[in-house]
């Protein structure tokens, strides 16, 4: 069973699949991500575009809160965001 | 002074009992009694530390975790901690109630293991009459549930040519993840070795169908191979003393879960120190930690850094000194132990099974 890939849209709206969670490790002051019997680090603006995340707002919600809080132009925003946001979609981090 | 960076992760081993005897098990030959396992308070302080400490995810672990009958209050105590819940089980004591307390106390994932894809195959391991049917009643229900769920597969000479049924059954299962992992020979393992070491042949075949498998998608495989037949020896826990910490039944605190066949040093118990003193100065922590302990060839070799001189536990098991090189390396001077080892295993002995 081959599912054919899926596209993360400005309409798409996302949370963290069972299993994977966002959380800011302490110890080392570093944003991670929790998986199935693994833990990555991620950096930059990766843990500002996921702690957005809550199923709720769409991803054109979470661009547009960027483009406002970090005073950049959104286009720069939506091309960092849907690249992030795809990759994860298609590593099942997240879902729809 | 410096202190070594924080561990990652937790394997927390609850208790040794288990209603399995697999003769590879990972336990060690001398199993921890109940009456010595640590009470629920010193487990939910060890977590604490472990947290405090730096460490991300724990794995709870056994022999069986779930014959511990404190084990939802210690997945509910890893959850407040913000510490990643793993449960490593045989699935063969899981029921609906108790994997429903389970879920509501924030259990992340689960590790369910397989003896083999036919009957006969995992009694003839596991030994205990009826556990497949269990372990995929149990696999149903986890599905159900929306708990991850990873397969675990140990493969070994007599069912390492079952592998595409392996991934068939975790496709119908709905499992996320699968596990194919070459049997390790430590322990009950090394006892086994000639009757259980997979030739040279069948582990290619065994590599070939999980490149075939990783091809399709869908599931996310991860391959442990049987280091006889490698020519450099794996990162074992990815150097000691530097992601990875064990707690035994009993409280001992140990760099990987074989550490006990090591001589000459003392293991440190969590009901005398604390985890964080243990893991930072402990002679058994500091003792093959890093590049400064190494002989050669490893001193010099470029490869130093990557896997760590390998594994400490193998080097004790076949050199009769846990700071040679591993033997598994191809620089080794003891390297014809294991093509020796190669050889024999053609050979077919009697299994030895763990038991009480």
């Amino acid at each position: 069973m081959t599912e054919s890939p899926r596209i993360v849209t400005e309409e798409t709206v996302l949370s963290f699949a069972r299993g994977h969670r966002l959380q800011h490790d302490r110890v080392r002051d570093v944003w991670i991500v929790q998986a199935p019997e693994k833990a990555f680090v991620i950096e930059g603006a990766a843990p500002h575009i996921l702690r957005l995340l809550d199923g709720k707002r769409s991803v054109g919600e979470i661009i547009q809160q960027l483009a406002i809080e970090f005073s950049a132009p959104r286009e720069v925003i939506a091309k960092d965001v849907l690249a992030l946001l795809s990759e994860l979609t298609e590593k099942n981090v997240l879902h729809t | 002074m410096t202190l070594p960076s924080p561990p990652m992760s937790l394997l927390a081993e609850l208790t040794h009992r288990c209603p399995l005897s697999c003769p590879y098990c990972s336990n060690p030959l001398e199993l921890e009694r109940k009456a010595a396992e640590l009470d629920t308070a010193t487990w939910t302080s060890v977590l604490e530390q472990a947290a405090e400490l730096g460490v991300l995810q724990v794995h709870f672990s056994g022999g069986e975790p779930m014959a511990r009958p404190d084990l939802v209050e210690l997945v509910a105590v890893a959850r407040r901690l913000n510490l990643y819940s793993n449960l490593i089980t045989s699935g063969v004591l899981l029921d609906e109630a108790k994997l429903e307390a389970l879920d509501k106390a924030g259990l992340d994932h689960i590790q369910l293991s397989f003896q083999d894809v036919t009957e006969a195959g995992a009694e003839r391991i596991g030994g205990l009459k009826g556990a497949q049917a269990r372990k995929i009643a149990a696999a149903r229900l986890i599905r159900a549930s929306g708990i991850p769920m990873t397969l675990n597969f140990v493969v070994h000479r007599e069912n390492v040519a079952r592998i595409p049924e392996m991934f068939a059954l975790a496709r119908e299962l709905g499992a996320g993840r699968v596990e194919i992992a070459h049997t390790q020979y430590y322990g009950w393992g090394l006892k086994n070795r000639d009757a259980l070491l997979p030739s040279r042949d069948q582990l290619e075949e065994s590599t070939r169908a999980v490149e075939a498998e990783r091809a399709k998608g869908g599931l996310s495989v991860d391959y442990v191979t049987p280091d006889y037949h490698a020519d450099r020896p794996k990162p074992c826990m990815g150097g000691w003393g530097q992601r990875f910490v064990n707690v035994t039944p009993s409280g001992r605190v140990l760099p990987c879960h074989a550490a006990e066949i090591i001589p000459d040093v003392a293991f440190p118990n969590v009901k005398d120190v604390t985890l964080s003193e243990i893991w930072n100065i402990s002679p058994l922590f500091n003792m093959f930690r890093g590049t400064d302990w190494m002989p050669e060839p490893c001193r010099s070799c470029e490869r130093k850094e990557r896997d760590w001189g390998g594994c400490r536990c193998q080097a004790m098991a076949l050199t009769g000194n846990a700071a040679n090189t591993d033997p598994v390396c191809s620089l080794s001077p003891y390297h014809d132990r294991v093509e020796q080892a190669v050889t024999e295993a053609s050979e077919r002995p009697e299994l030895l099974y763990r038991h009480f």
